[in-house]
């Protein structure tokens, strides 16, 4: 056993083990304290919520309190460990400042009241509107952090109950563009990659993918698997020189917004290079034809010019990932964030159809996800789709669904694809929207341009429910608030980017009077009086075992079918990978296996969309173009992003996630290790261009685009010349002014972002606005950005990031034969 | 030969056709889809005007390869009023009729390609045959957007 600082070491120590061994076991823990595990009273079961990995990790419990956390050996994804932000973090559900009644908006103020009061007020509001206007005014905003029961039974009152088309997840902001790229190319959504593929795979690709920084525990199996015999190859797309781009075989930083025109590339070469499997592509996919035209028109030199990369680059990239054997792709929001995004995504696809690496050990996609839950709220319908995969325009799938949950299908919204977050505002915008229930997320800091989203916010016109564990800056502007419970505090289930479901078991009592959100949920329906055909009530389960087993009856038969799975079967053990059924009762680690995909024009969960214009295909054009059910290898020209660089506003800016902190750091700034690894927010800039402008490490810059300003210190650091980064999670709420910007300068990332998003995934553009760069003051210091991460500086003089005796955590290696506990 | 005709007819459409596409994204600046997408797709049409001009030498025209312009400053007005009124008031209902155009606009420019290739293959026109090949999907896809959209917009204008 030994005791480490991982806020300075954040993937801990090493396990090296070579190709298609299996990862060695390695115990982390981290006590609150000084307590022991003698001390613990119990341990309860569960599994990480601060980022998507999954990994599974016991609760200690000790005088009913949560002291800590345990990495769970038996479990399948992370083999006992954790990263820092499951270390620490939980220190959060602690805090004092939990909401632990509800708040109502009296004279302009909140005031603490009852949840009676509360409910009758929400209730009250959304009767009003149906009768007035009807469910065109009712909208949801949920989040990719509750459980999969609490989403399923929001999306059958919202969809089957109040007839609503606008409902969706902060998951828009972080993995739509995932569920977009797989229906695009395998007309379902689900992963086809696994975990283990980093055991098997000779060749790693990273888009726009920072996994050090995301998910560090499955960059520590590939650090391991870099430390071990015959490591596997890396190439890494990033703008910025990310730990993994420094660990990378090839590393290629393309000008922002140019993602598409370097993907087109790298596929000419590889189609160039006859580096295809052409027996593959001829029995399992359509579209082969188009792509061949659509690529012959970028070679590497047009794309060196566009992308500013070296052409023989860009031909080592091609070269590796053409010439790998198992070949492992991960993307996440270097490509879902910007330009194109959902076509950059799509041509990753179009690498692994067109060289046959699907559905065999090492040869995985995994278009990620960027929050612990999203692929849950993509599952049972609380994001833009219908539950279980079932498809809004196949009138069968509809009326299936009204089977279901009892209803007639004229009562299911799906004239149109559900509305996305981004129109849901704009609707609210112009007023059309009059009711918003947001659930466990801050579109106050986490939107784009957010002068204009507090503006829409706070209209009096629009009735603003939020439901948090925090009075968030969104909660602030609400009319009513609702305390919830979380992690540690409910019992429920989900499921992570390689389909592993994971029981979640309440440890504690939520604090005051603080509700899980199903029963928040539930108490809505049945006071809004929500009725099946029969009369009865609508939501027909108290408990989350009660709705899970609703969940598994609406899953029979489709994509994701959990028939197989129980609360029983998860307990104790690791997580399951779904599809678990009858005819697999321990769950399918791979899909699309042998070439055989769920994209049957009538079992498909979504026809696609043209990538560059957004538009639906319609039934009969998806039947035309792919009768067998096969996938679709899709092209599209790469088009100039909608903001560019110009004399007032001469930078790119980008930005992006930290090692430390999750989401608007609700949760992360409560743990004193984590704020402490980065406190402030900080602006990147290479060392050229500090150079070119006379600016030092430390100095306060002020950061501005048409939208607004930013005040940040600035780290010099390896990011690509002509860009500028911003960490995103910065808001206000542990800053004087609260809920928004005191001065005329703020410091979220998002007071400058602009507003437009990828018409296929409709997920926000993050990391393409043109900036301008000032000094407003000369460094009194070094930039308080971590050393240990993609903001690791390239002068001297910076002191590491460094967590001290307060963030010392336990690892304990363990051998196979040893057991796991 | 007519061909001509039809080249001249396509080039005054794709003309049009982009003009419609712009004036509507600066009609619906705070519509920020419509704003952006429209101007993607107005390229499109830039870019057949200026190939029908240069096919159209070979036949005898001159026309010419410089796109309509939008006068620019006309365009910010119209951008910096559809986004002062784009907040406050309901432009749905100017939204629908605007993507009724263009649908009605991009058809008949699809109807005059099909007849242009109608043409091209009968005269053995191979380049010809082949710029209607090249740009002709690219009018459907603007057809289909303005359909798609049209669709999805329609309810909430509709019902609210």
């Amino acid at each position: 056993m030994r005791r480490t600082d991982r806020i300075a070491d954040p993937w801990g120590t090493r396990t090296p083990y070579g190709p298609g061994e299996d990862w060695p076991t390695r115990v982390d823990s981290y006590l609150a304290d000084g307590l022991t595990e003698d001390d613990v009273d119990r341990w309860v079961q569960s599994a990480t919520i601060l980022h998507s990995n999954g990994d599974g990790l016991d609760i200690a419990v000790k005088d009913d309190r949560i002291v800590g956390v345990r990495g769970r050996a038996v479990d399948r994804v992370n083999h006992g460990r954790l990263g820092p932000k499951d270390l620490y973090g939980w220190q959060a559900n602690n805090s004092p400042d939990r909401l632990t009644k509800p708040l109502i908006r009296r004279d302009g103020e909140l005031v603490e009241t009852d949840w009676d009061t509360a409910m009758e007020a929400v209730v009250g509001r959304a009767k009003q509107l149906l009768d007035e206007q009807g469910p065109s005014a009712i909208s949801f905003y949920t989040t990719g952090q509750l459980f999969l029961e609490e989403y399923y039974t929001l999306g059958l009152i919202a969809h089957g109950g109040i007839g609503t088309n606008h409902v969706d997840g902060n998951t828009r902001l972080c993995t739509a563009t995932a569920a977009a790229a797989l229906k695009e190319s395998f007309a379902s959504d689900g992963q086809p990659g696994s975990y283990t593929d980093i055991d098997h795979a000779d060749v790693i690709a990273l888009y726009g993918h920072n996994m050090a920084e995301t998910q560090t525990v499955l960059w520590s199996r590939i650090l391991d698997r870099l430390a071990g015999p015959t490591p596997p190859a890396v190439v890494c797309i990033d703008p910025r020189e990310t730990p993994v781009a420094r660990a990378a075989t090839v590393h290629l930083a393309p000008r922002p917004g140019t993602n598409l025109m370097l993907m087109n590339a790298l596929l000419h070469e590889i189609i160039a290079n006859d580096w295809v499997d052409a027996g593959y592509v001829e029995a399992h996919a359509v579209g082969y034809e188009e792509l061949v035209n659509r690529v012959q028109n970028y070679p590497p030199e047009v794309a060196a010019e566009v992308c500013d990369v070296p052409a023989e680059r860009i031909r080592e990239a091609a070269r590796v990932i053409g010439t790998a054997e198992r070949l492992l792709s991960s993307v996440l929001q270097g490509f879902y964030q910007s330009h194109q995004s959902t076509a950059a995504a799509v041509q990753v696809n179009n690498i692994h159809i067109v060289r046959g690496m699907l559905g065999k050990p090492g040869c995985g996609i995994l278009q990620m996800n960027g929050q612990p839950t999203a692929q849950n709220t993509r599952e049972a319908g609380a994001d833009g789709d219908l539950p279980a995969f079932r498809n809004w325009s196949n009138d069968e799938h509809v009326k299936d669904l009204a089977r279901v949950w009892n209803v007639d299908p004229m009562d299911i919204p799906h004239y149109s694809p559900p509305t996305h977050a981004m129109q849901m505002f704009r609707y609210a915008e112009e007023g059309s929207i009059r009711f918003m229930w947001v659930q466990a997320t801050n579109p106050a800091v986490s939107l784009p341009e957010l002068g204009r989203i507090r503006d829409v916010l706070a209209q009096d016109r629009l009735f603003l429910v939020v439901q948090d564990i925090f009075l968030s800056e969104t909660a602030q502007l609400a009319d009513v608030v609702l305390p919830a419970a979380t992690w540690g505090e409910k019992t429920g289930t989900f499921t992570n980017v390689d389909r592993t479901v994971h029981l979640s078991e309440k440890a504690v009592e939520p604090p005051g009077e603080a509700k899980p959100d199903l029963e928040i949920f539930i108490d809505f329906a049945h006071r809004l009086g929500l009725k099946d055909k029969d009369g009865q009530p609508l939501v027909k389960w108290s408990t989350p075992e009660e709705a899970f087993e609703g969940w598994k009856d609406c899953t029979r038969g489709r994509p994701c079918d959990y028939t197989g799975l129980s609360y029983d079967k998860l307990r104790g053990g690791s997580g399951i990978q779904w599809p678990c059924n009858e005819e697999h009762p321990d769950g399918t680690e791979r899909i699309y296996v042998d070439g055989q995909f769920w994209a049957a024009p009538g079992y498909c969960e979504n026809y696609g969309r043209d990538l560059v214009t957004g538009a639906p295909l319609s039934p009969t054009e998806y039947k035309a173009m792919n009768p067998g059910g096969k996938a679709v290898l899709k092209a599209a020209e790469y088009v100039p992003p909608h903001e560019l660089p110009s004399q007032d506003f001469p930078f790119q800016l980008i930005t992006g996630r930290t090692l430390y902190h999750f989401h608007t750091r609700t949760k992360t700034a409560r743990a004193p290790q984590l704020q402490k690894a980065a406190p402030e927010v900080w602006v990147e800039m290479s060392a050229g261009d500090a150079a070119d402008r006379g600016f030092t490490e430390g100095d306060l810059l002020e950061i501005s685009t048409p939208r607004g300003r930013v005040e940040a210190k600035l780290r010099i650091s390896g990011i690509r010349p002509g860009v500028v980064f911003l960490p995103f999670h910065y808001g206000y709420w542990d800053a004087p002014e609260g809920r928004e910007p005191a001065g005329k300068r703020g410091r979220a990332a998002n007071e400058l972002t602009l507003t437009d998003w990828d018409a296929a995934s409709k997920q926000p553009i993050f990391k393409t606005a043109a900036a301008a760069v000032k000094r407003l003051e000369k460094a009194d210091g070094p930039s308080p950005a971590p050393t240990t991460t993609g903001s690791r500086p390239v002068t001297e003089g910076v002191p590491p990031t460094t967590g001290g005796e307060a963030a010392l955590a336990t690892e304990e290696l363990v051998s196979v034969s040893g057991g796991a506990r | 030969m007519k061909l001509r005709l039809a080249i001249e007819e396509l080039h005054r459409s794709e003309n049009h056709l982009a003009g419609a596409l712009l004036a509507m994204s600066d009609r619906h600046k705070a519509d920020h889809e419509i704003f952006h997408v429209a101007r993607d797709i107005a390229r499109w049409s830039q870019d057949h005007v200026r190939a029908l001009a240069d096919i159209g030498q070979e036949f005898g025209l001159d026309l010419d390869p410089e796109p309509e312009g939008d006068p620019t400053i006309l365009e910010k007005t119209r951008q910096k009023a559809s986004d002062l009124m784009g907040r406050s008031s309901a432009p749905g209902l100017l939204l629908l009729a605007d993507l009724r155009h263009i649908y009605r606009e991009a058809s008949g420019t699809s109807l005059d390609w099909e007849l242009l290739a109608q043409g091209a293959q009968g005269a053995r026109k191979k380049e010809l045959l082949e710029l209607a090949q090249r740009c002709h999907p690219q009018t459907l896809r603007q057809v289909r957007w303005a359909n798609g959209k049209l669709k999805e917009s329609a309810t909430q204008v509709l019902v609210s």
